[in-house]
């Protein structure tokens, strides 16, 4: 986690062993959102606007509590509502925090052209750096969850940093800290794994939902957001949430081979134009022969 | 006649063969030198975009974020200017028998061995490929450009266009790259001649009647002789 500088491997003039040399530490972080307890009352929505500093927007009804429609540049944190009917006719109201997945293999990174403007962390956080960003928007192609979004003032892109601003100095993200059902975890990415399979092991066993299941989806490589899911085996229910999510196939054919075909045969090419100069050289005028000359 | 002859053969040309004779109008070649800005433009930034190993093309304009702002305006710009020359030279471009023998032995063109092919008239062949395939181009680049321009506006339902946008723009850009290299080549170092013609509007008769004879019988009054 952020304390990585902290642990000590080796010290001048010391005797005897380094306290706490070889102990096993974990920096990769993780937030864990159980959708089975969360009941929806947008704290972490207005904690994250709180913490990253921008103010409410204007929400927009369309016959559900959701805010509005998708995350937007300066509302990275959406709790998107679903009221799914099951097979028996009763009703469940689906919520789920929507925010950056932090991805494994972030497709933004893949797709980005900007010199800096997305860093991957070590602890897993993917990272926007505006300074460097160009509002290309090619991020929002790579994005295989819908994330990153253009503002049109500042003409660059935006999302959620997992409040790395707070990670890096030991404080959990807003979001979690104001989650009052404690269905929002933070911590390293093997306690949140094991935590939710805990507790879908438990939604399975004792609360009767048998596809109960943990998404950290392998497309991309795990993600540092996991979901606890009553149905994991349809997560699109959960407000559009991707079954398979991986980086889109024309991003990486455009970023691999289409680059490395279209880099050579611009070399190529002129390579192949300069050899033919040398080989036949230029074409020059000739004479006109005398019965071509002159007006007819 | 062989490679050597060609390089070396000393010049015979005569002081009637040396006239001038006009080949574009000032409105043709405004319109071909800012095709050519804005097209450079987007191959700056566009290459800049391309590889990171290019991206310090960036710099060169003004910055990424400059850049970024300006790429699909010179695209609209380019987009203006290949409209104009379609308005122009598109009638002039249609193909004909002979440039269909010309292009069976377009081998003998890239040998340099011209007198091996029919006379030509105000475009060869090449050029009008050239001409098709950058109209073609411009009208794919804009389309897929507006997705990218406008990325965040193509809702979350239609993103595949997302997907088909950006590689149609990179491919297509290619192709263009490709042809774009090729007629700069020719215009300024291949066909001496050909970068002036551009620039001041005319050509010699010489120039004419060894590269564009059928044009020459016609800008000259000369009946074309049987070939």
């Amino acid at each position: 986690m952020s304390q990585a500088s902290t642990e000590i491997i080796k010290i001048s003039g010391h005797a005897g062993t380094v306290p706490g040399a070889g102990l096993n530490r974990e920096f990769q972080v993780c937030k864990l959102v159980d959708t089975t307890t969360c009941i929806g009352c947008k704290a972490c929505e207005v904690a994250c606007l709180e913490w990253n500093g921008y103010t409410f927007s204007q929400t927009t009804f369309a016959n559900s509590y959701q805010t509005m429609p998708e995350t937007a540049w300066n509302y990275w944190n959406l709790i998107k509502f679903n009221e799914h009917e099951r097979d028996d006719g009763s009703m469940m109201l689906l919520m789920r925090k929507d925010q950056c997945m932090h991805c494994e293999e972030p497709g933004c990174l893949e797709a980005c052209p900007a010199d800096g403007a997305i860093v991957q962390y070590a602890n897993g956080i993917v990272d926007f750096q505006e300074a460097h960003c160009i509002g290309c928007g090619y991020c929002v192609t790579g994005c295989p969850f819908n994330i990153p979004k253009f503002s049109p003032e500042a003409h660059k892109v935006f999302k959620c940093t997992l409040c790395n601003d707070r990670v890096s100095v030991g404080l959990e993200p807003a979001c979690i800290k104001a989650c009052p059902t404690g269905c929002l975890h933070f911590g390293t990415k093997s306690d949140m794994k094991d935590l939710a399979e805990s507790r879908a092991e438990q939604l399975r066993d004792v609360s009767g939902f048998a596809d109960a299941g943990v998404y950290d989806p392998a497309g991309v490589g795990g993600t540092h957001v996991i979901y606890v899911l009553h149905d994991a085996k349809n997560p699109e229910l959960y407000g559009g949430l991707p079954k398979d999510p991986h980086i889109p196939y024309s991003v990486w054919l455009w970023k691999k081979p289409l680059k490395w075909l279209g880099n050579l045969a611009m070399i190529g090419g002129i390579v192949g134009l300069a050899l033919h100069y040398l080989r036949v050289g230029p074409k020059r005028e000739e004479p006109i022969p005398p019965e071509d000359r002159g007006p007819s | 006649m062989s490679t050597t002859d060609t390089v070396r053969r000393p010049r015979t040309t005569t002081d009637f063969d040396e006239e001038l004779i006009p080949r574009y109008s000032f409105v043709e070649r405004v319109n071909h030198w800012f095709g050519a800005l804005t097209y450079s433009y987007c191959l700056i930034t566009g290459l800049a975009f391309w590889t990171p190993y290019l991206y310090w093309l960036a710099a060169i304009v003004g910055g990424g974020p400059t850049a970024r702002f300006w790429h699909p305006w010179f695209g609209l710009f380019f987009t203006v200017s290949q409209f104009l020359m379609f308005v122009q030279w598109g009638g002039d471009m249609e193909m004909d028998h002979d440039d269909r023998v010309w292009a069976d032995n377009i081998k003998a063109y890239i040998n340099n061995e011209d007198d091996k092919l029919p006379p030509v008239g105000r475009f060869n062949w090449g050029q009008k490929i050239y001409f098709w395939a950058m109209v073609g181009s411009t009208i794919l680049l804009l389309l897929s450009g507006f997705v990218l321009w406008y990325v965040e506006a193509v809702p979350w339902s239609f993103h595949i266009l997302r997907y088909v946008a950006i590689l149609i723009h990179a491919s297509v850009a290619l192709i263009t790259i490709g042809l774009f290299l090729i007629h700069v080549y020719m215009s300024t170092l291949l066909e001496e001649g050909s970068f002036a013609s551009m620039v001041y509007g005319t050509v010699t008769r010489a120039w004419a009647w060894t590269f564009h004879r059928k044009w020459y019988y016609q800008v000259t009054g000369k009946s074309r002789p049987n070939q």
